[in-house]
């Protein structure tokens, strides 16, 4: 929430205030359902706040991911199952070792994410298959593959390894799964965001042929985003091995279409080229938010789903509303 | 000899891009070839049928996704629509058969159009919309499960014979639904006006659109079909299993998007035929049976399957010269 205003604020024309319009926008619904969570719960407390960030911080990494490739212009269904396929591997070389090698297993597989990544996008690129077909029929690849690894949930992963995202250790209600989220953000996106290789992201989403005219590799800034679309779905598997200290072969099956609802509600356009990864987070905590209310209500929680799938239809149909007035 | 082939292959080249079911027909013919080499006498009309009998769902649902993506969408949704009518056709059996399934087609048809409405009237992207309205129906499905159901929930003697049953020899009955739903399509793609309406639209909409046509309701009655065509298949597939659950059909998504990838459709749109499709979802199920025969693990299956898949859609696209 504090987030938005931490960023200076450029006033570089009208898309620029539009973006911003959806962030704030985005972090106002997260704020009022912070306050229904607060008012629905018995006690509300940090640790409801602490269970909420534990939550949402898989879906944060998947929609980060997702965000980075949908804004050059691809879109990965395979997400949830690269998820999957580390949460795996990372569970599995975990178990029974100490801190030390776990922080091993987590560049391990940071790697490997990085590798699916630029498998995929030079897939893409080379074969002219459309990103829809690759990433659907490579969700298939890493699901198997999450299942050679471990046929069913199990392994495991050192206390320490599960303390850095289900603690508080700074203060209560700074949870230690935010901070790695906003490192992440801190490290990873916000320095490459004004570099050449963050602007070229942009360029290529929003008009290919007009960013190749423009001297901008367009093929490898394709396969650029999609490794760090699979960066951030291995991160986002090492969460799911932190926040459920084991690995699931099918713990990915959900956070495909939840990556691509949270980046809709965080204001990211289908079409590529525009939005950040900033509202896409925020959304990934309003999907996990609203989930944690219906619990409080007592409602059936596979409401989640229906809301979710309700608000992202509905959200691109009022932007759409929104853009015909505007052009009218 | 390199010699004679290097001189031959541009014209081989030009006429496997321009009939690409050739291409296809060897496919498919070199798979079930691999399943006779794999475990000799495999190939018998008995076996034909059932892999007829199992391909026949899996081409109806692509016979929607192909509709869809010639206007150059896509529909996620359809996994989760032909859950919804089979599993709520088996909840109804008890008002009779014809209620049920006219109910079971009701269900896709309103889903589609749903669908239909989001893109063509309000602008959502085909991606987007079916996505939610997946999310929505498999969410509601789940919550509601019991509601759907009254008296005891069964599958239909005739949807089931329908499915399983063989009219002589060895021909499955399913081949009669799905033969005449065939030609109905592939006669309406090449000779109606809705047919030209779909490869005008899915070539360019802009065009379409300044040229005075409704597209919308070219979008709403397409995506209604598309959800009266997974209707249909989720029913030939309760018939096949004989038992209804709510992951019936969701995993036939990624299958009917390949069936209509491998089978020359574009996925831009305005670009491809049903005929290629009904290969693609043959293709795909002798795939699969192959897989089996070599009884590899479940895991491996997967990998191996998303990878040819994915070669196969790639080559198309390097032979044909189009995505």
């Amino acid at each position: 929430m504090t987030a938005v205003a931490e960023r200076p604020a450029a006033p570089r024309g009208r898309r620029i205030a539009v973006r911003h319009g959806w962030t704030i926008g985005i972090c106002v619904l997260l704020a009022a359902l912070l306050v229904v969570e607060a008012n629905s719960a018995p006690r509300y407390s940090s640790f409801d706040f602490q269970s909420l960030v534990i939550a949402a911080l898989p879906l944060a990494f998947a929609a980060m991911g997702q965000a980075a490739i949908v804004i050059s212009g691809g879109i990965d269904l395979s997400i949830g199952a690269q998820m999957a396929f580390t949460n795996c591997v990372a569970a599995k070389l975990m178990q029974g070792h100490g801190m030390g090698d776990a922080i091993l297993v987590c560049l391990l597989v940071l790697a490997i994410g990085v590798c699916i990544g630029a498998l995929t996008g030079a897939v893409i690129v080379a074969s002219g298959v459309p990103d829809i077909v690759v990433t659907l029929a490579s969700s298939f690849i890493w699901a198997g593959a999450a299942l050679v690894v471990l046929k069913t949930p199990g392994g495991g992963s050192p206390t320490d390894f599960q303390n850095l995202t289900t603690l508080a250790n700074v203060w209560e209600w700074l949870p230690n799964g935010l901070i790695v989220l906003v490192l992440a953000y801190a490290l990873v996106w916000a320095p490459l965001r004004r570099t050449p290789l963050g602007l070229a992201l942009y360029a290529v989403g929003s008009d290919r042929e007009a960013a190749y005219l423009s001297g901008v590799r367009v093929g490898a800034t394709r396969v650029f985003a999609y490794v760090l679309g699979g960066l951030f779905a291995a991160l986002g598997g090492l969460a799911l091995t932190s926040t459920t200290g084991i690995g699931s072969p099918l713990s990915g099956d959900l956070y495909t279409l939840n990556s691509v609802a949270a980046i809709v509600l965080g204001g990211v356009a289908l079409a590529g080229g525009k939005g950040g990864l900033l509202g896409p987070i925020v959304a990934a905590f309003v999907v996990s938010i609203v989930v944690a209310i219906l619990v409080f209500w007592g409602v059936d929680s596979n409401y989640g789903q229906v809301i979710q799938g309700g608000l992202m239809v509905l959200v691109v149909m009022a932007g759409g509303l929104l853009l015909l007035r505007r052009r009218a | 000899v390199s010699a004679v082939t290097q001189a031959r292959r541009p014209p081989v080249g030009r006429v496997l891009a321009d009939h690409p079911l050739i291409m296809l027909a060897v496919l498919l013919v070199a798979l079930l070839a691999a399943c006779e080499i794999a475990q000799p006498g495999y190939l018998s009309g008995d076996q034909l049928g059932t892999l007829l009998r199992l391909a026949a769902p899996l081409a109806i649902l692509a016979a929607g996704q192909t509709l869809v993506m010639l206007t150059g969408g896509i529909d996620l949704s359809i996994g989760f629509s032909a859950t919804a009518a089979a599993y709520i056709m088996t909840g109804q059996s008890s008002r009779g058969t014809v209620v049920a399934i006219l109910i079971a087609l009701g269900v896709g048809l309103l889903i589609g159009t749903v669908n239909g409405i989001g893109v063509g009237v309000f602008g959502v992207q085909p991606l987007i919309m079916t996505l939610g309205m997946g999310s929505v129906v498999i969410g509601v499905l789940t919550v509601r499960a019991q509601d759907f159901v009254t008296g005891a929930p069964a599958v239909p003697g005739f949807v089931n014979d329908l499915a399983t049953g063989s009219l002589l020899g060895d021909v499955p009955k399913s081949i009669l639904l799905w033969g005449g739903l065939s030609i109905v399509l592939i006669l309406a793609l090449r000779r109606s006006g809705y047919g030209r309406m779909l490869y005008a639209y899915g070539d360019n909409p802009i065009a379409v659109r300044l040229a005075g046509t409704r597209a919308w309701q070219l979008l709403i009655l397409t995506y209604a079909l598309c959800g009266v065509c997974a209707a249909i298949g989720g029913l030939l597939l309760v018939g096949l299993t004989n038992a209804a659950d709510l992951g019936l059909a969701t995993s036939y998504l990624l299958p009917s998007v390949a069936a209509v990838v491998i089978g020359g459709t574009s996925i831009f749109g305005g670009v491809g035929t049903y005929s290629g499709t009904i290969f693609g979802a043959l293709i795909l199920t002798v795939l699969d049976s192959f897989l089996t025969l070599l009884n590899v693990a479940q895991s491996v299956r997967q990998i191996l399957y998303g990878a040819i898949i994915l070669g196969l859609a790639a080559l198309y696209a390097r032979t044909a010269g189009r995505a």
